[in-house]
């Protein structure tokens, strides 16, 4: 794999969830965006985002579907990955009470650690490596990081859980940037991925986006 | 319920686009559609085609039940209400299970209200017959729609129905001119402000699952090229020859919907599906979709 241009595209994987979400952010930031559903369609990317969703569901729909073991080499190949809530989990090394998928970051991760819907969230907190303001977070059935190994940097801890992490090649986050008007998370995975995403490192919020915003990509009467 | 409870719980059906919601009587059940990829389970006590078949007053089902499914799965449980039940509802939120449906395959409790969604932090998704009976639900607080179709029938020709319907009524309501919107309204039973934001968006502002006789994969991807955002399956697998491989196919099926090579592929031999009831031939008073307004 060569190295990203500036304006290769960053791949979100369309097997199920929050793909339409992730979109949306992408093109605010002008940052070329691909659904990936097949093998093909990692080619040329510069990044690849794992989204929310639900882990297993995802983990069975990769396995049938032979997407597996591509994703696996284009990360060797130097693509970087990015797993929000359910794709954190996927990416996560150590998966409390259960198999691991990917296991290509050295996280241990707990699943669903906050409780059912009713104890979904919302909150801001600051991530000074990613913007130097505070940044809405929306946490639905989440996960927690519950260890970041001594290759990993912690990019926001909460509580007693820490809720982004990174390693040179993948970012996680247990909550939901793209379901924010904050666009803080897509500029840095982007920056990441080697592109050149609009803005500067305030909190990103988009004016324009609003919680409807991700129909733009859905299916239309 | 505070907005950013409900824009919540309309988040959380953001993350089920895509997806199979499928009924389960029990743990065992549970534990293979979960298995399966489903993205959620739907916790009763019988699938509707036995309801249909046995009769009598439908009802919530036991909590226990539902609090041993929750327990045994870690993707999210919902679990059904009767319409205009609200106790039932009451019940379930304090069971903390993750959404409710106002379900119209229960026998009604109310033939006038709907449940008061508005005053529940649960979200709630409702069927839905046509782009008016969407939106009403949705202005009494419904975080998630669903073609009502014909539960329990194996038949998929009621939701086809009800989702050309929804279908039809958006284009219309987006091609007529600025003063004809609040007659369009009117006739169609909208409620205005909503009315006005789906002919903004082009289609409904939460997201709206096909159900109601989806056995195939086959059906479940018609429902998605037909706009649907994911699909429920009740009876269809569970009532089926070999639940584990029609489970897994429609999965499949419903992620790649608009591949008919891998549609070929899931669809071969699965067994036999359930058997499906003809619904023209069906006494009106047998007709689930007609409960609720």
């Amino acid at each position: 794999m060569t190295a990203p241009t500036g304006s290769d595209p960053v791949g979100v994987l369309d097997l199920q969830g929050g793909v339409q979400e992730h979109l949306d952010h992408l093109r605010r930031l002008g940052v070329p965006g691909r659904p990936v559903k097949r093998a093909t369609e990692l080619e040329g990317l510069a990044g690849l985002i794992v989204p929310g969703g639900e882990s297993t569901c995802l983990s069975r729909l990769l396995t049938i579907f032979d997407l597996r073991e591509p994703i696996e080499q284009a990360y060797r190949s130097g693509l970087k990955l990015w797993g929000t809530c359910a794709g954190a989990i996927l990416l996560a090394r150590e998966n409390l009470g259960e198999t691991p998928y990917f296991g290509l970051i050295d996280i241990a991760i707990s699943r669903n650690a906050f409780g059912s819907q009713m104890d979904s969230f919302n909150r801001e907190a600051l991530a000074p490596a990613v913007a130097r303001e505070p940044v809405p977070l929306t946490f639905i059935r989440a996960p927690k990081i519950v260890r970041a190994g001594s290759g990993v940097r912690v990019l926001l801890q909460l509580d007693d859980y820490i809720a982004a992490a990174e390693d040179e090649r993948i970012l996680v986050t247990v909550f939901h940037p793209e379901l924010t008007p904050s666009l803080a998370f897509h500029r840095y995975f982007a920056r990441k991925c080697g592109l050149n995403p609009v803005g500067t490192d305030d909190a990103g919020l988009d004016p324009d986006w609003t919680p409807l915003s991700w129909t733009r990509f859905s299916s239309h009467a | 319920m505070a907005e950013n409870r409900y824009l919540l719980n309309t988040q959380l059906a953001q993350m089920l686009k895509g997806g199979v919601i499928m009924d389960v009587v029990d743990v065992e059940q549970a534990q293979i559609a979960q298995e399966a990829g489903a993205v959620s389970v739907m916790a009763l006590e019988r699938v509707p085609a036995d309801i249909r078949k046995q009769g009598g007053v439908a009802r919530m089902s036991d909590p226990g039940l539902i609090k041993a499914i929750k327990e045994a799965v870690t993707i999210p449980v919902m679990a059904k209400a009767r319409i205009g039940h609200f106790v039932e509802a009451q019940i379930l939120q304090a069971l903390k299970i993750d959404y409710i449906d106002e379900s119209e395959v229960l026998t009604p409790a109310d033939e006038e209200c709907h449940i008061d969604k508005t005053q529940f932090e649960i979200p709630f998704v409702c069927g839905a017959r046509n782009l008016g009976e969407a939106l009403r639900r949705i202005a009494e607080g419904a975080a998630m729609i669903r073609t009502k179709g014909e539960a329990g029938t194996g038949n998929v020709v009621e939701a086809v129905r009800h989702m050309r319907a929804m279908n039809r009524e958006i284009r219309q309501l987006v091609g007529i001119p600025a003063e004809e919107i609040m007659g369009f309204a009117k006739a169609n039973g909208l409620p205005y402000p909503l009315a006005l934001e789906v002919r903004k968006l082009g289609r409904l502002p939460v997201v709206n699952f096909a159900a109601g006789g989806i056995a195939t994969p086959a059906d479940a991807a018609l429902m998605m090229q037909l706009g649907c955002d994911g699909v429920f399956v009740g009876s269809g697998i569970f009532k089926s020859g070999d639940p584990v491989r029609r489970a897994r196919a429609i999965v499949k099926a419903t992620a790649y919907f608009n591949d008919p090579e891998k549609l070929l592929e899931v669809s071969m031999d699965l067994g036999e599906p359930m058997p499906g009831l003809d619904v023209a031939s069906m006494p009106v008073e047998e007709r689930l979709a007609g409960r609720g307004w």
